[in-house]
């Protein structure tokens, strides 16, 4: 088991590595550059174009100034914004928690309606609600989302006026962010107006981020269920008399949760996929947006750092759902 | 977003004398509904898209003038000229969504083409040679599945420029991956079987046991993977498209035409709801028919 | 985001909470974050409006107009041959002192010019690359060649002498990249070995001042009781920061926010109908074009220009992407702006002359050409792509076959610049008012030779060189204008654009605001406005 747990934290320098060299040379490929982008239709004087690219350290040889980069990385500095000229990091800081706020109710979201549709699915196996189910989870696997995330907008925002069209909060509302997650500000703060217009903020973006998930966990926890109560320890429980409902609550239930578990860890990086075209839709102050912005700007550091710090948290958790995964089912020998 | 996750199927095995493997795979794949919905809906998907020229009552890039933002016939100021609406330039809609089938198909089919045989051959190469060869794609790939997939297109597509056929490449190098893995995977597990070490014996050159004795045993996890990798190739480019990174105007590309269409959402709801709807039944028939195949193709659920 | 903002913020917000019912809030739904609180090193309109209530310059153009009045100098003299100005500072100016890092001990005096002038000047101060060396719009205006010295006399007093005499040089001194930061302020930073925090919480003496900057999402602002001119008549000011136009106006017809800018043309209808809103209305000094690259085959040939342009429906695409916010333009300055020449007759849209013409000039069969359209969505071109797309169209029914071409922003001006186009769009935003700004600027000779120039079409034709060279030269505005006339004239013959609108600057604002006036610059400007409810 050690053994399984250090080769895969082995991995993890070199991976480490070996992205920040993919993103560096990718983003040096990419033509254009920032001063160039925000020169507008006035233009620059080449003159004053090579000074600021030499001021930038983008006259250098590329390796020089990934050498340079991951010298600088090693102390913790990501560099700053060639736009706002704000360090990486902060931005960062202040942008992550909106996305991680937004993804996490999006997975609680497909939770609450995935896992129980997909036990019931297995338990009532080939009933109307298992195919409705089955149905309605494949169509959200093939959900466009950016196309849904329009939809909902017109029918709740526009059409019936639910819901706000975009944003986080209303602003008329005031909360000092303390953990960033504004819904967990708004309680802090004690201001039930301000946790109402957040959540209301929240609904639709959180149904479009979780669609896709929700359909994996349903369809993942319905075939997990169905393995499980195939299994002889199930019919045992239910030879020795044990209601129905417990038998499945209870023992099998647990059992399937691994591998749904497994999945939704895996998620993490189509979660982000998804996150980009949830927050464009929906103004999101998060990441997603960013990146796109810093793509459009050429602000290389901000793309470097940005994917750079995303591809790390999806390597973090992939290595900790599989070890954790190794733990539970000593049985797996991952060879991948 | 990964086709891999969708791992379900509840066809059991049907006991009695085992008929002739094809005549298995239809009676199978007969019987899942879903499934045969699929091809149908791909059939005529493929035919809008080869007979576009003879069924589209108008070209796709021809603007009318007179006619910008009509809404469908069966709405006020809507007319049968336009069954489905004109877009902002007076283009019509229906034309555009049927010629932007055949762009979605090819989408679709050339992307999974490319990454297949790309991810086969580099997977086959990993499983062969093990050792440096292995560790270095393997490694590669790990990363490249590390980066979420969008953003790592829309990165490719920043490089190359936008457009349709780069916007393809970079979908397709982003599904690469998948390919590979499970490529190597079947590899890895196949030439460890007797019927391998007998070519081997046998004197079998590494390539024709490559290409002659391995390879033909992992295609079924292969084309279940390709099916359901051609919805997961639409759905991406569409996403593109909507960053406006995909294919360019005037082109009709279903998620091109959405991004075209989103300042109109509060005034004229069919140019933002038509190609959505035509992104979602594609993508949907080819997760069908991916499922229907993987039910009756896969041969552990047999046994 | 500044803990230390926040922090004030933190402190404020249970009075804000508390009074909110009271307090007059304007909300200005603003299209995109500004790039930071340092406008000397900002090149975006986004992050002009962003420093506006926080900043004063020595001297300011009046509000709605481009008229230049006295800020921070009270008053100010010029030597007879043009090249000193002297200015006499206001007194009893205060800072702000609001923020939790930095409480000013003394009033706004001349050193706070002088540091503001040499940090964009000097690369010795030790504030020239805090934040960014870039000090676009200084080195832009010319400054650096323009100054000579810059002197303080006493507290109140400065000289600054030129080398050479300018006329537009008050009216630079108003634009926001002169805003005037506290000196004490940048010394404390300095000391404490934080100097960029003067660019991230920014005490300057302007009417607002900064509560709460959220990224992507809100800028907050209170009026500051001692402004020197006076409080401002609301008192929170509150940007909620909307990039996508639609929702920007759903947000106004909810009364989520009170003024927006640029409205998605598609809305402008029912933005009229609303009996909530109104919708204020200026000409913009823009225009939008084709370009023709006229050193290269085929659009050295007149006829093949002439021929483009009579077989664009100039209509149709004012219709369909400018809707009402745009006006059909046929010369290449706009409307408001003075030698306009308004007896210049547009080419008409007639596609069957278009194809005499074109195969006249030995194109029966037509020809192919490529089409560029810019990947961006800018003041006077809502968008390049679906324009584009319509003069495909347009073009096919004469048998020309365009195929439409775009590149990332900044590459495509370089590239445009260098004449790697045939075809394709730009258009201009007018600095300062005069016609030389347009038609030397984007027509001349001079412009058209080097690869850095802004006259994409490559247009060097001598009678109409001849005519705008000589206009810089003249002072009498009244001979300027007939040679500026004049020059209309070879323009239209020549064709070296397809000329195809001027933007008109729509605001839609709610009923509720009172005396917002629109900026000729298109900045927005929220003191002396009021809301009444």
């Amino acid at each position: 088991m050690l053994r399984f747990i250090f080769t895969r934290l082995s991995l993890v320098v070199p991976t480490f590595i070996g992205i920040t060299l993919l993103v560096f040379v990718l983003i040096r490929l990419i033509p254009g550059d920032p001063i160039e982008t925000m020169a507008g239709e006035r233009g620059i004087d080449p003159a004053r174009h090579a000074q600021l690219l030499k001021e930038y350290g983008f006259d250098q040889p590329v390796l020089v100034q990934y050498g340079l980069y991951l010298s600088r990385l090693v102390h913790g500095d990501l560099g700053r914004s060639i736009v706002t000229h704000e360090p990486v990091i902060s931005e960062f800081q202040t942008l992550f928690p909106a996305t991680i706020e937004l993804s996490v109710c999006a997975i609680l979201f497909a939770l609450c309606l995935g896992l129980p549709a997909g036990v019931i699915a297995a338990v009532r196996r080939n009933s109307i609600f298992d195919h409705g189910v089955m149905g309605i989870s494949l169509t959200g696997y093939s959900m466009p989302i950016f196309w849904w995330g329009l939809l909902l907008i017109l029918l709740f925002s526009v059409q019936l006026g639910w819901t706000p069209v975009s944003g986080r909060i209303a602003v008329q509302y005031y909360i000092e962010p303390v953990t960033g997650f504004l819904l967990i500000d708004a309680l802090l703060a004690g201001d039930v107006g301000a946790f109402r217009s957040a959540l209301s903020h929240l609904v639709l973006p959180m149904i479009v981020l979780g669609t896709v998930p929700l359909a994996v966990i349903a369809r993942m926890t319905r075939s997990a269920m169905l393995e499980v109560l195939g299994e002889d320890y199930i019919r045992t429980a239910r030879a020795k008399g044990l209601p129905r409902w417990r038998v499945i609550a209870i023992h099998a239930l647990r059992n399937a949760l691994i591998p749904v578990v497994t999945v939704i860890g895996l998620q993490v990086g189509v979660l982000f996929t998804g996150a980009i075209l949830t927050e464009t839709i929906f103004s999101w102050p998060g990441v997603g947006k960013w990146l796109i912005e810093a793509i459009n700007r050429r602000d290389y550091p901000v793309l470097q750092g940005g994917t750079l710090l995303i591809g790390t948290i999806v390597m973090v958790v992939n290595l900790l759902v599989d070890v954790t995964y190794g733990l539970i089912n000593p049985r797996i020998r991952y060879t991948r | 977003m990964s086709a891999e996750a969708l791992e379900t199927s509840d066809v059991v095995a049907q006991a009695g004398a085992p008929p002739h493997p094809l005549v298995q795979f239809w009676s199978d794949f007969r019987a899942n509904f879903g499934a045969v919905a699929g091809l149908v809906v791909i059939v005529v998907l493929v035919l809008l898209a080869l007979l576009a020229d003879v069924v589209a009552p108008h070209s796709p890039v021809l603007t009318n003038n007179a006619a910008f933002l009509k809404p469908p016939f069966w709405q006020q100021g809507g007319s049968t000229a336009y069954p489905l609406g004109t877009d902002a330039i007076g283009r019509d809609i229906l034309s555009r969504l049927i010629h932007g089938a055949r762009l979605s198909l090819l989408i679709g089919i050339a992307v999974v083409t490319l990454s297949v045989v790309t991810g086969t051959v580099l997977g086959l190469v990993a499983g062969f040679f093990r050792g440096v060869t292995e560790v270095a794609i393997m490694r590669l790939m790990d990363i490249t599945l590390t980066l979420p997939s969008l953003l790592l297109a829309i990165v490719i597509v920043a490089i190359l420029g936008p457009g349709l056929m780069n916007a393809m490449l970079a979908v397709a190098i982003v599904l690469l991956p998948h390919y590979v893995r499970i490529a190597r995977a079947a590899v890895i597990s196949e030439v460890s079987k007797d019927y391998v070490i007998a070519a081997k014996v046998a004197g079998a050159g590494r390539l024709r046991l490559m290409f002659k004795e391995v390879l033909p045993n992992c295609t079924a996890p292969l084309i279940v993977q390709a099916t359901l990798g051609i919805s997961t190739a639409i759905l991406d480019a569409a996403a593109l498209g909507f960053l406006g990174l995909g294919a360019q105007p005037p082109l009709p590309e279903w998620g091109t035409m959405l991004a075209d269409a989103r300042e109109f959402v509060l005034r004229a709801w069919w140019v933002v709801t038509l190609p959505g709807l035509a992104i979602l039944v594609t993508v949907l028939a080819f997760n069908l028919l991916g499922d229907g195949l993987r039910d009756a193709l896969d041969p552990k659920l047999k046994r | 985001m500044n803990r230390s903002i926040l922090l004030a913020a933190a402190c404020a917000s249970a009075l804000v909470v508390a009074s909110a019912a009271s307090a007059k809030t304007l909300i200005f739904c603003s299209e995109g974050s500004p790039e930071n609180f340092y406008p000397g090193v900002n090149t975006t309109g986004t992050s002009f409006d962003g420093n506006e209530p926080i900043y004063n310059r020595i001297v300011e153009f009046e509000r709605g107009g481009t008229q230049v009045v006295p800020a921070l100098a009270e008053k100010w003299t010029v030597s007879p041959d043009g090249t000193t100005y002297t200015f006499n500072l206001r007194k009893g100016v205060k800072w702000h002192s609001t923020s939790k890092s930095f409480k000013p001990t003394r009033d706004f005096n001349a050193d706070d010019v002088m540091f503001s002038v040499e940090r964009q000047w000097k690369e010795d101060n030790p504030y020239f690359k805090v934040t960014s060396p870039n000090h676009s719009y200084f080195g832009d205006m010319g400054m650096p060649k323009l100054l000579k010295s810059v002197e303080k006399v006493d507290d109140y007093t400065i000289k600054v002498t030129l080398n050479q005499p300018e006329a537009p040089f008050l009216a630079d001194l108003a634009m926001p990249f002169a805003a005037i930061q506290s000196k004490e302020y940048a010394d404390a930073m300095l000391k404490a070995g934080t100097p960029e925090k003067i660019d991230q919480d920014p005490i300057g003496t302007g009417p607002f001042y900064l509560v709460q900057y959220q990224k992507d999402a809100v800028i907050r602002y209170k009026a500051f009781p001692e402004f020197w001119g006076g409080k401002a008549k609301i008192d929170d000011l509150v940007y909620a920061i909307t990039p996508d136009a639609s929702v920007r106006w759903a947000k106004l017809q909810k009364g989520e926010c009170d003024v927006m800018p640029y409205p998605n043309p598609a809305d402008i209808d029912a933005i009229k109908k609303d009996p909530n809103v109104t919708i204020l209305e200026q000409p913009g000094l823009n225009v939008g074009y084709l370009a023709f690259q006229t050193q290269k085959k085929p659009f050295d040939d007149v006829r093949v220009r002439k021929a483009i342009s009579m077989a664009i429906d100039k209509k149709a695409i004012i219709d369909a992407v400018y809707l009402s916010t745009g006006i059909a333009a046929k010369n290449p300055i706009p409307p408001s702006m003075w030698s306009y020449n308004d007896s210049v007759k547009d080419d008409p849209f007639d596609p069957e002359a278009a194809k005499k013409l074109l195969a006249e000039a030995g194109f029966p069969n037509g020809l192919e050409t490529d089409l560029w359209a810019m990947p961006v969505q800018r003041p006077y071109n809502p968008n390049a792509k679906r324009i584009a797309e319509l003069m495909q169209a347009d073009l096919a029914k004469i048998g020309v076959k365009a195929e439409i071409k775009s590149f990332e922003w900044g590459e495509y001006r370089k590239r445009m610049q260098a004449g790697e186009h045939q075809m394709g769009m730009l258009g201009w935003t007018g600095d300062n008012g005069d016609p030389d700004n347009f038609l030397h600027t984007l027509l001349g000779c001079a412009s058209a030779q080097t690869a850095s120039g802004s006259n994409i079409a490559k247009f060097c034709y001598k009678p109409f060189d001849d005519l705008v060279v000589k206009a810089k030269t003249v002072s009498d505005q009244a001979e300027r204008t007939k040679l500026y006339e004049q020059a209309q004239v070879i323009f239209k013959e020549q064709a070296p654009w397809f000329t195809i609108a001027h933007a008109v600057q729509l605001k839609p604002i709610r009923k509720r605001v009172v005396d917002f006036k629109l900026s000729p610059f298109g900045r927005h400007n929220f003191y002396g406005v009021d809301v009444k409810d």
